[in-house]
């Protein structure tokens, strides 16, 4: 009989390994909570750095799902588990009872909530968004305008909103945001080619391989600009419009701007769906919230519960590409457990050195 | 006159939609090497000028996009034109032209041709 | 503008308000200032809402003004507030009521010192022993006189014999609200409403019939600072930040200020007149400024207090422009009188600022 492993969350991290353990042998149901596969790739249009739209990408993860014959269970609530002999017994809301040998935990991340960032006006300002709001306006193929109506003349980006605060209580990157800022400047100046776009960063991290020349390609070709200095404040003029304020910090000089639509740049925060489902299991949380692996380096899939690995953002945040790498890895990683090594209790070099 | 022995203190904090940008919009058509800066400094390093002087490339370029008018009226003057922040910039934005486009920009100003 | 965004942070900053028996502290520059406010929070108190409304005598001040000016060392200050607790529990009081925003802000950060290093409570408890031979219990209760004013808002609207209404047209009075600094942005959630959108002046405004004008540097520090206006040479410092907010709230055309500290109140009412002289600028209509009041004038004001009873006639930018728009009515002749008729003389009028 072959061995059964449950997937909870159906984004880029739960298809993408669903696929690949349905390939090595396993029989896989995928949980997810919602009636549609895809997760937050369903709401972007276009990804950095390529510019390729998101709906390829989504189309490709359905088809290893499909082709994995993969048991998805929609709207799927999880209200227990119990240990049984070497796996898991999980018994969902519609009463169906699942028996597994192992679980994948890929329940990724919400969006920062730009309201708790009350001095920007998030919710009370009428020309504040958040790059999520500008990426669905962008979905829709609606005309980018100012709450009443006209061509904003000029566009502010906030990096790092719910990132690197401790105010908001998120001390981590979001990693993601910068090249997002970057890409939805670029897509502002092919809808409004006379609209001047300014970002506000703090450090602008372009690690990925093509992300530093999509930076230079937004300044070139577009003429983005872009101001080191993190916005102290946003206010509402009489116009509507939003006057920010803000330190030059290469100027060396505290600066106000106005500009017609504000775009906040939300980060990651572990999702309602990791805190509840890491709690019926029992997982570990790290500093940041995050489910905590239990290594940095060479356990980055195993949990602390001998049987449950993890995936993709709900142990910090990725990007596409490293969520569907991630994704592979723990399904390599399950395979590794279900074919009898001891994965939780592979032993480290150091502590080899400390036993000698 | 009442005499206060104090005036209201000028702000310091730049007012960027009362600012002239018209040197910034002039030097971006003319020498479009301008936009790629990313401000790392490296011109300011090797200057000849800003070993001797509080002349400094990154800052007058900065000066220039915000629509710092008089601050780059004034620092300007400094540099020697040797070129040797050209050759050190990782962006191969050439700052000998920029620092000449500024001038143009400039006089043009004051003859009212732009 | 978005209301509801308000509200919702609002709502996230309520704080516990005492019912009765409140232990008032006076301010040591509001009586020379504004010397009508606290006889006018006492009498509204006592007889608009028969509330037990006690001063002690021998209190003193709460050190603030030299704490903030450097030269009242910190063990000094928080000794000083010991012993005003102390009379307090002698008194058999609970509920600390000051009437200057900046002793609030002195006595909440004291105790949240005293909660986080109980050995500072211990060595200030040991040394105003020594000093004195007095003992103290903690306040249970702390509020700033503008939150019990603002708790009673209806109630005080209820009595109220006008509106903040201009009686010609019928429309509500455009008011700008100025909070005291060290009211909230020390201790957001010590504050009503919090440091951003601050409710405590807005909820008596709307109470009472006006229209809350929101600019874009109502969140401006009003310049009083301490050091930054003592020394006059440092004093263009300190009128430059009055003349920012004046410049931001002037197209909005706003009847009147209201403000809840001390200093902030002086500083936008008298620097108006500075301002007038050295630029030739006034902000109000026809040469005039904008009047600036206390919450305590104001709620005097609609519960048809005379003018002068409030101390009114005190203030540099006149009164009369919004008592004649809302229709309160005065004695011209009886304005430069003291309290027993006697004539103190007109004071002379300044060249720029046109002054009734």
């Amino acid at each position: 009989m072959n061995k059964k492993v449950v997937v909870i969350g159906g984004g880029i991290a739960g298809m993408e390994s669903s696929a690949h353990l349905a390939a090595l042998g396993y029989e896989v149901t995928l949980l997810e909570k919602t009636d549609k596969l895809g997760g937050h790739l369903l709401n972007w249009e276009k990804l950095f750095p390529t510019m390729r739209m998101g709906k390829e990408v989504v189309t490709f993860l359905n088809e290893g799902v499909e082709k994995g014959k993969v048991n998805v269970i929609y709207n799927a609530e999880i209200l227990n588990t119990k240990e049984i002999m070497n796996g898991f017994s999980i018994t969902l809301n519609n009463n169906i009872v699942l028996e597994s040998d192992a679980i994948l935990v890929t329940t990724g991340y919400d969006l920062f909530d730009a309201s708790k960032k009350e001095e920007y006006g998030f919710g009370i300002y009428d020309n504040v968004i958040t790059s999520a709001e500008l990426e669905e306006k962008f979905m829709k193929g609606e005309k980018i305008t100012t709450s009443d109506g006209k061509i904003p003349k000029r566009i502010g980006f906030v990096h790092c909103v719910g990132s690197r605060d401790e105010k908001v209580g998120n001390t981590y990157c979001s990693k993601v945001c910068c090249v997002t800022a970057v890409k939805q400047s670029i897509e502002i100046k092919e809808h409004l080619p006379e609209t001047d776009v300014y970002c506000f960063y703090m450090d602008l991290r372009m690690y990925g391989m093509h992300f530093e020349a999509l930076y230079r390609e937004s300044q070139e070709k577009w003429g983005v600009n872009f101001v080191r200095g993190r916005l102290s404040e946003a206010c509402e003029n009489m116009d509507g419009s939003i006057l920010v304020k803000v330190e030059d910090t290469l100027a060396g000089k505290p600066m106000k701007m106005s500009v017609d639509l504000l775009v906040l740049m939300v980060g990651f925060e572990p999702s309602l769906g990791t805190k509840k489902v890491g709690k019926i299991l029992n997982l570990q949380f790290g500093v940041n919230r995050f489910f905590k692996t239990q290594d940095q380096h060479t356990l980055t899939n195993v949990s602390n519960v001998k049987g449950i690995f993890f995936a993709g953002s709900c142990t910090g945040p990725k990007t596409i590409t490293n969520t569907i790498t991630d994704a592979r890895a723990a399904a390599s990683t399950i395979a590794n457990y279900l074919s009898g090594h001891d994965i939780h209790n592979r032993i480290m070099t150091s502590d080899i050195k400390a036993t000698v | 006159m009442i005499e206060f022995g104090y005036n209201i203190a000028k702000d310091r904090q730049i007012d960027f939609d009362k600012n002239d940008k018209r040197i910034s919009t002039y030097v971006r058509e003319n020498e479009p090497s301008f936009k790629t800066c990313i401000s790392c400094g490296t011109c300011t390093a090797t200057c000849s000028a800003a070993n001797f002087t509080d002349f400094n490339f990154r800052k007058l370029q900065l000066m220039v996009r915000r629509g710092e008018t008089l601050e780059v009226k004034e620092e300007i003057k400094k540099c020697m034109l040797c070129g040797k922040c050209y050759l050190a910039c990782p962006r191969g934005v050439n700052t000998r032209n920029v620092i000449i486009q500024i001038n143009q920009a400039i006089e043009k100003i004051e003859n009212h041709d732009i | 503008m978005k209301l509801e965004g308000k509200k919702a942070i609002w709502k996230d900053y309520q704080k516990e308000i005492a019912d009765d028996k409140y232990f008032y502290v006076r301010s040591c520059i509001r009586q020379n200032f504004f010397p009508g406010s606290e006889t006018a929070f006492i009498r509204i108190l006592r007889e608009e809402l028969g509330k037990d409304i006690f001063e002690h005598p021998c209190h003193t001040t709460c050190t603030g003004i030299g704490y903030h000016g450097d030269i009242v060392p910190l063990d000094t200050m928080m000794t000083v507030v010991a012993r005003q607790f102390a009379l307090m529990t002698e008194a058999g009081y609970e509920n600390l009521v000051p009437s200057c925003i900046t002793s609030f802000g002195i006595y909440t950060e004291v105790l949240d010192t005293w909660h986080h290093f109980p050995e500072v409570e211990a060595k200030v408890r040991d040394y105003l022993i020594k000093a004195t031979g007095r003992e103290f219990k903690i306040p249970v209760n702390i509020a700033h006189a503008s939150d019990i004013t603002y708790k009673f808002r209806k109630e005080i609207a209820a009595k109220a014999k006008y509106k903040l209404v201009n009686k010609e047209t019928g429309q509500p009075l455009k008011v700008v609200e100025h909070i005291g600094c060290h009211y909230s942005k020390m201790f957001p959630d010590k504050g009503v409403g919090g440091a951003e959108y601050p409710y405590v002046l807005v909820g008596m405004i709307e109470e009472w019939g006006g229209e809350v004008v929101d600019y874009p540097e109502r969140r401006h520090c009003c310049g009083f600072g301490f050091r930054q206006y003592l020394v006059q040479a440092n004093r263009g410092y300190s009128i430059a930040c009055s003349h920012k907010k004046f410049e931001s709230m002037e197209p909005y055309k706003p009847d009147m200020i209201i403000t809840n500290c001390p200093g902030c109140p002086m500083f936008l009412d008298k620097w108006q007149y500075a301002i007038a002289e050295m630029e030739g600028k006034t902000y109000g209509e026809n040469g005039h400024g904008i009047p600036v009041f206390t919450y305590e004038e104001v709620a005097g004001m609609v519960l048809g207090y005379n003018p002068w009873d409030l101390g009114l006639q005190t203030h540099q930018v006149s009164c009369e422009t919004v008592l004649d728009k809302i229709g309160i009515p005065y004695n011209p002749d009886e304005k430069y009188n003291g309290i027993n008729g006697i004539k103190l003389g007109v004071p002379e009028m300044p060249v720029n600022l046109k002054c009734c």
